[in-house]
């Protein structure tokens, strides 16, 4: 195929305006095992499917903890996530430092997005193979983003990345209308659906699904 | 031509005096609310005792810009550490810290005179006591401020434990019960007020023991 000439390094451009290199890295997030996020009014709520290497390691850790008001989940190359989850974590960490308050979801994720795209326009760098749903609360309410390897970042009211996520997307597009007004339980509830949903049929056991909460009045923490 | 010296000095004393007892299982750090400059009245509200993790409390006179900009980086550094090794740090772990970091600016030093107390790890009482660059040790009490020359004896009166040239090696913490160290410290306050015209308004006891944190306030002479 013609992608094999223009898809060697992330700063060579396709004839049809395409960077090959950016659309791997997306795929790598779709190779991932299953994240799925939520939000109402009041709450943000991610789920995970947790793969394991075999029976004898232990589940991959797909949920971090940035700060009290934010968390995120990932998909993809869970190392790269890790590394990004601790730039985070440094962020909030010093924004709370200079000004004494929580760090503003929105702006910290336009700044991983800038991160993210500073890899997919140098020659020595590539980008970061993993996706990232970003779950927190701040002054402006509850909100969920989707950060992606290329560099763009979304809102959403809820999504689903990596593998046999659309099962996922299809059970969450039904449903979604209802989230907003949902109650804590509810929305725990839909994202446990959801997870099933993307399991197609496996078992929905606590050692395969993660869910991690956060809310008004509740910092970030994992069930 | 003689050396041109500085018309202005970074560095002001806020006065007020801070004490530290560890008992078998609990310690109480004690710092009056005075805070002055030269002979004049800042406010008699100022807290200089700060909780830097779930066992480690931390009470510090001196330049009170510097202990905020101290308290600050601890607690941030703390945060991380959290995030590191997934548990909170353990009082002997933040003494090191709090020594590293006071060296850290030896060539221009935090003005701040500390003791960290708490509990450590098998939950007996301990007392750190420090130097402006971080020279510590770790002691059964301690006092530093304006008016530890006037309670450090009178504490080695009551709690001096027998010479450390001594065999057995004797432990440094207390034998008194928690009520009769809180009773000491408000004694220690109330003497220490009626001298130190940096001390009074009102001294915050903060006792650490098992059950968790425990704060109460006493009032001092106002003069």
């Amino acid at each position: 195929m013609f992608r094999n000439q223009y898809d060697t390094d992330v700063t060579t451009w396709s004839p049809a305006g395409r960077l090959f290199q950016v659309e791997y890295a997306m795929e790598a997030v779709k190779q991932g095992s299953a994240a799925i996020g939520l939000r109402s009014k009041t709450h943000v709520v991610l789920a995970c499917v947790n793969k394991a290497n075999s029976e004898l390691s232990s589940h991959q850790k797909k949920i971090f903890k940035v700060d009290d008001h934010i968390g995120v989940a990932i998909a993809g190359l869970t190392a790269d996530g890790r590394v990004l989850s601790r730039y985070m974590r440094s962020e909030c960490i010093n924004y709370n430092y200079t000004y004494e308050s929580p760090l503003p979801v929105g702006r910290l994720v336009v700044q991983l997005a800038d991160k993210a795209q500073v890899c997919t326009q140098r020659s020595w760098k590539r980008p970061y193979g993993v996706g990232l749903l970003v779950a927190g609360l701040d002054e402006s309410g509850a909100h969920l983003y989707y950060n992606c390897p290329s560099g763009n970042y979304f809102e959403y009211q809820a999504f689903a990345i990596g593998s046999r996520s659309q099962a996922a997307k299809t059970y969450l597009e039904r449903k979604f209308n209802n989230f907003t007004a949902s109650s804590r339980e509810d929305l725990i509830k839909d994202a446990l659906i959801a997870a099933r949903e993307s399991l197609q049929g496996e078992k929905l056991t606590s050692s395969v699904c993660t869910i991690a909460v956060v809310g008004v009045g509740e910092p970030f923490h994992i069930l | 031509m003689t050396k041109q010296h500085a018309n202005w000095s970074p560095y002001d004393n806020n006065g007020g005096s801070c004490v530290a007892i560890a008992g078998s299982d609990y310690c109480v750090i004690a710092a009056d609310t005075r805070m002055s400059t030269g002979y004049n009245i800042l406010t008699r509200d100022y807290s200089k005792i700060s909780h830097l993790a779930e066992k480690c409390v931390m009470a510090s006179s001196g330049f009170q810009a510097d202990v905020k900009a101290l308290q600050k980086v601890l607690s941030a550094r703390h945060l991380t550490y959290q995030h590191q090794h997934n548990k909170q740090m353990s009082c002997p772990a933040m003494a090191q810290l709090l020594s590293n970091t006071l060296y850290y600016k030896r060539f221009f030093p935090y003005y701040s005179f500390n003791v960290l107390g708490g509990l450590d790890s098998e939950g007996k009482g301990c007392v750190f006591t420090y130097d402006a660059v971080g020279s510590y040790e770790r002691v059964g009490y301690s006092s530093q401020g304006s008016g530890s020359t006037l309670i450090m004896p009178f504490l080695d009166n009551q709690l001096k434990s027998p010479s450390p040239l001594l065999l057995p090696a004797q432990d440094a913490v207390t034998p008194l019960s928690e009520a009769e160290a809180v009773d000491l410290v408000k004694t220690v306050f109330a003497s220490a007020t009626e001298r130190d015209i940096y001390t009074g308004d009102k001294v915050e006891i903060v006792i650490l023991n098992a059950g968790g944190i425990h704060r109460e306030f006493m009032d001092l002479r106002k003069d």
